[in-house]
């Protein structure tokens, strides 16, 4: 009970990334692909941020003079990942504009139909 | 066949990762790095929220960088989507007074949230990212609730250039105040007040526009598609 209690952002966000690989591997549908990505994303980022929680913890801001400091989390992952979902949402809709393309060109988002067409 | 293997492989990832994350303790202090941002970050940089003087003070280049592959990103968006080269007029159904009238009244106070959260970046949760990201959804709410109107796309370049623009040239006054490339040039004055931190508002600000116009652009440029 206690090895769960204490991992189990670790196991969450680790089953996360789990997930998104299999989809990503497996699935054939370009669509499906890129939800893969973005739940692998996810899971990234919870990992980050779960690395850097302290128990107990509280934001790393000193909005009230004399707050303490010694439970504050770690910042740094916190601003990793502040960056890493904006860019995450724009790589997304990168993907999405490129199987927009994919579509018109070949009619079709599955990915091993479109391996067997020949332009 | 190709289920099995990828379960496989899955399963000896799982092994792996799980043998070395045995090892990193849950819940306790580790880097020593993110102490020393703690204790002396309000002394160093003048700004009270410890993530905001990572992202812009301590790691400020690593930031230009990201600003930068969000804007490669927003390119490429562009890029591949305007290949098409076909100006089709879409027939578009006139939305309903309800939703109209809601859309317009939502859209101003949306924009001031949103330019709240980036300027008082420096003290309170939020910043240039989440601020900018704010923006977009409202300009969101106006391509979804009123569809024919059109923001024009030479705003959004505008905005974008110029925030990226305000960024490298404090960037570069910091290297000529004082040597090294984003120095904090300005006077930190007291903390917790909004005139504080020197550079560290200034450039959220420049974020916040470069963001929230990049973010739009992307979900203009898609809706345009659709």
């Amino acid at each position: 009970m206690s090895f769960l209690n204490n991992y189990i952002y670790y196991i969450g966000a680790f089953g996360l990334i789990l997930i998104g690989l299999y989809i990503i591997l497996v699935k054939h549908n370009l669509i499906k692909v890129i939800i893969g990505l973005g739940i692998l994303d996810t899971g990234v980022n919870l990992f980050l941020i779960s690395v850097g929680y302290i128990t107990k913890g509280t934001a790393p801001i000193f909005s009230k003079p004399g707050i303490d400091s010694e439970h504050m989390v770690d910042p740094v992952p916190q601003a990793l990942v502040l960056t890493a979902i904006v860019i995450g949402v724009a790589v997304l809709a990168l993907a999405l504009s490129l199987a927009i393309r994919l579509y018109q060109h070949y009619g079709t988002l599955n990915l091993r139909k479109i391996r067997e067409q020949r332009w | 066949m190709r289920r099995t293997v990828t379960i496989l492989l899955l399963v000896i990832v799982a092994l792996g990762i799980s043998l070395s994350l045995a090892k990193i303790p849950f819940g306790v202090p580790k880097s020593k790095v993110g102490k020393h941002y703690i204790n002396e970050g309000v002394k160093e940089t003048g700004a009270t929220n410890i993530v905001t003087s990572v992202v812009v003070n301590y790691r400020g280049f690593d930031t230009l960088g990201e600003v930068t592959v969000l804007f490669i990103a927003a390119i490429g968006l562009g890029a591949v989507l305007a290949a098409s080269g076909r100006e089709k007029m879409r027939k578009t159904e006139p939305a309903s007074l309800v939703l109209y009238t809601g859309c317009r009244i939502l859209f101003p106070l949306i924009l001031v949230f949103g330019t709240y959260i980036f300027i008082h970046g420096h003290l309170t949760p939020g910043g240039g990212f989440q601020g900018g990201a704010i923006i977009a959804s409202g300009f969101l709410l106006i391509y979804l609730g009123c569809r024919e109107r059109r923001i024009s796309r030479v705003a959004f370049n505008l905005a974008e250039s110029l925030g990226g623009l305000v960024f490298v040239i404090i960037g570069l006054l910091g290297l000529a105040f004082g040597g090294y490339f984003l120095l904090n040039f300005l006077p930190k004055g007291t903390a917790n007040t909004l005139f504080s931190a020197g550079i560290i508002p200034i450039i959220y600000i420049a974020i916040g526009f470069k963001v929230g116009s990049e973010l739009a652009g992307i979900i203009d440029n898609l809706i345009e598609e659709s």
